[in-house]
């Protein structure tokens, strides 16, 4: 099929958070031909191609990230989430090798009656592998786990030369030094299309997790309950909690944490079916509703809702979308925010940083902008891809309503996050700018270094790319 | 790129020297800082010190296109060089003549030069910028229209009419854009403090250059196609286009 062919659809794309659409000529990718194909035409550097030719390309997956990393505003975006294959999956070597559009949903309903588990999932599981692997995400087992890019075994990657390139974190022929696995994962796409992977899996006698829930009164209070110890005994944690209550409740925390449920801890029902899940929406939430619903007063009630209903316990038996997934319940539910959309905003400070913490939430709290679903989790260490975004420290995710202010409020925040050896996170940005997230990555040196080698002519690029002048 | 709050990196605004023009950069870049490109006609004096004010101002660079409105054939040049420099996020149209409307009317010159300036050359570079950010996937234009374009009046009804004509060539401009992705706002700014308006006499609803800018930029980032600076004027300029004609013509507007 010759360039010119490429059966494109004419779409406008955002970010999960539903702002700066952008229109690209989208591309289906049922097999690796037809990437290759894409990646010839783009590289070919035709002056007579068609214009969207001319602005490079990204892979897209699931379109869960909130920001502009899967967008490529006039030029072609690449839909993987047709090339779904599951290859094989290993129970014995607890491996699976998949294509990478396949969902972290998908796989996980087809690795668990083989009593295999996903090592990391994130807050939704309705991402794609090569999303995952190029926003290397994490979950609520990170300080014991790592992140996705931790578990990869192996993957092809699709080079702007044209060839498919078989990589391994400890290195492979093509990449002696697993330079570029690394710069791939968290790579944002950057690097070239990822097309396959090898990911390691968990064994696990069931689908449930034994759950304790810890209720804190402060922020002081839900810093210590993550200080104390208590926090290496369970294998998975995190907490929702309050950023718009005043102090002393500011920053008050329903902690959720536990392990995957051993078969002799489920009750005798759930033992018919150990490894059995059946989750589904309640309901998808129709795209009526208008700006400013999300505010104060709804989330003020809603918060208190949450705080009221999570309560101290110990050893409760819950569901993946119990413990982990509780949005599952509502498909869609980014409309919530009517059509200006929100955006989340993810930084993690260093361990050391309490107090500088402490500061941050302060003002958000007294900023005029107010987020509901917060999420604290405490990292543990992070890894080699120098564009991953988890380190140790206190990572906080709060979601806020686009309107005026919050522009100049996040800023300032930036500037905090930066100033105390914090950094922002891919799959969430939509508003940094390129000097400011430039610093906060002190190896993307190194990075910017093999995305020039791999792609010196800037095949692969994104509006993301654009913005934060990742070439 | 616009950012998902709606700020941009790149703003062109042609009309280098015009005053709501510079007021409405100045707005983007008390949010962050940005690159500027200014295009204005060759010898222009305010061109430099405008430069030198956006620097100030915080803009990252500040390039300046030597830009012609009325050298229709120069256009496609002007605005290829803008994109050389970077893809442009916000492209504003704000240059225009007043001129003196008892003589404009009676003045077949003068006449030519306003139309083509204020009409011809707008569409000109209209068409561009369209075909510019329809190929980018994306894009904000903002073009300076006026009251005067809405309902045009005996008082400066050459210029009105001008503006008249950009006002539709720009809205629907924004139509045809739409499913290629970029917006187009059009504004009908009242009476607004310039050296354009110096020697006419304050009218009510009057507002300042800063006031302005601030409620443009607002709605281009909040997605809007067409404002009124101030937004009070768009029921001004409704009720007045109800007035029957016998006594909208003895009216001293």
């Amino acid at each position: 099929m010759a360039s010119g062919d490429l059966l494109t659809i004419t779409e406008s794309l955002t970010g999960w958070g539903r702002t700066a659409p952008s229109v690209a000529q989208v591309l289906p990718v049922p097999d690796a031909q037809v990437a290759a194909e894409a990646v010839a035409a783009v590289a070919g550097h035709n002056a007579d191609a068609p214009a969207h030719l001319r602005r490079g390309l990204i892979a897209r997956g699931l379109g869960r990230s909130y920001g502009d990393v899967a967008q490529n505003a006039g030029g072609l975006v690449l839909d993987m989430t047709a090339l779904r294959r599951i290859h094989a999956i290993d129970p014995d070597a607890a491996t699976a090798d998949v294509d990478a559009g396949v969902s972290l949903d998908a796989l996980m309903r087809a690795a668990l009656p083989y009593g295999l588990w996903l090592p990391v999932l994130p807050g939704t599981r309705q991402v794609s592998v090569g999303g995952a692997i190029a926003c290397d995400v994490h979950g609520k087992n990170h300080h014991s786990a790592g992140s996705f890019g931790d578990h990869v075994a192996a993957l092809s990657l699709l080079v702007a030369d044209g060839r498919v390139l078989e990589l391994r974190p400890e290195g492979a022929a093509e990449d002696p030094d697993g330079t570029l696995f690394w710069a791939t994962v968290g790579g944002a796409g950057l690097t070239g299309v990822i097309l396959r992977a090898t990911l390691r899996l968990t064994h696990t006698e069931t689908a449930y997790f034994v759950a304790d829930g810890v209720v804190t009164k402060s922020l002081d209070e839900t810093i210590a309950a993550h200080t104390d110890g208590s926090e290496s005994q369970y294998p998975y944690s995190s907490a929702w909690f309050d950023v718009i209550s005043p102090p002393p409740k500011l920053g008050r925390a329903a902690i959720s944490r536990g392990a995957l449920a051993k078969f002799e801890q489920l009750p005798p029902k759930l033992k018919q079916d150990p490894l059995g899940f059946h989750a589904k929406p309640l309901f998808e939430l129709p795209d009526v509703f208008p700006n400013g619903l999300a505010n104060k007063a709804t989330f003020t009630a809603l918060g208190s809702l949450w705080y009221a209903k999570s309560g101290n316990y110990k050893g409760k038996v819950q569901s993946l979308t119990g413990f982990y997934h509780p949005l599952d319940m509502f498909s869609q539910w980014n409309r919530a925010y009517g059509p200006r959309g929100f955006l989340q905003y993810q930084f993690v400070v260093p361990p050391a940083a309490v107090a500088e913490f402490k500061g941050i939430i302060a003002q958000l709290q007294a900023s005029g902008h107010y987020s509901f679903l917060n999420v604290f989790k405490l990292f543990g260490p992070g890894n080699r891809a120098p564009l991953s975004y988890p380190m140790a420290g206190w990572n906080v995710c709060v979601d806020f309503p686009i309107k005026a202010g919050l522009d100049a409020l996040l800023a300032r925040i930036d500037a905090q996050v930066l100033e105390f050896g914090g950094r922002l996170y891919t799959a969430k940005d939509s508003r940094a700018d390129a000097a400011t997230f430039h610093a906060m990555y002190p190896r993307i040196g190194d990075w910017l270094a093999v995305r020039r080698r791999i792609d010196p002519d800037g095949v692969f690029t994104s509006d993301m790319a654009r913005r934060l002048e990742l070439v | 790129m616009i950012d998902a709050t709606g700020i941009p990196q790149t703003v062109l605004l042609l009309g280098g020297s015009s005053e709501i023009g510079n007021a409405i950069v100045r707005e983007y870049l008390a949010e962050r800082p940005l690159r500027v490109i200014l295009a204005g006609p060759a010898g222009d004096e305010t061109l430099p010190p405008a430069a030198a004010a956006l620097r100030d101002a915080g803009a990252t660079e500040v390039h300046v296109l030597k830009f012609d409105a009325t050298a229709f054939d120069t256009h496609p040049q002007v605005i290829d060089a803008a994109w050389e420099i970077a893809d442009v996020d916000v492209a504003i149209v704000a240059f225009g003549l007043l001129g003196d409307a008892e003589r404009l009317w009676q003045d077949q010159a003068a006449a030519v030069l306003e139309a083509q300036v204020n009409y011809t050359g707008a569409v000109s570079v209209g068409v561009l910028l369209g075909q510019k950010m329809k190929a980018q996937g994306y894009g904000q234009i903002i073009a300076m229209s006026s009251v005067a374009g809405e309902l045009v009046r005996r008082s400066n009804f050459v210029y009105g009419s001008t503006k008249a004509g950009l006002d539709g060539f720009y809205r629907l401009l924004g139509e045809a854009l739409a499913p290629f992705g970029p917006k187009v706002l059009v504004v009908r700014p009242g009476q607004v403090r310039t050296r354009m308006s110096a020697h006419v006499k304050e009218a009510p609803l009057t507002i300042g250059k800063a006031e302005a800018a601030a409620q443009i930029v607002a709605a281009a980032r909040d997605g809007k196609r067409l404002i009124w600076a101030p937004p009070p004027f768009r029921l001004v300029m409704l009720a007045l286009k109800h007035i029957p004609g016998p006594v909208f013509r003895k009216l001293p507007i």
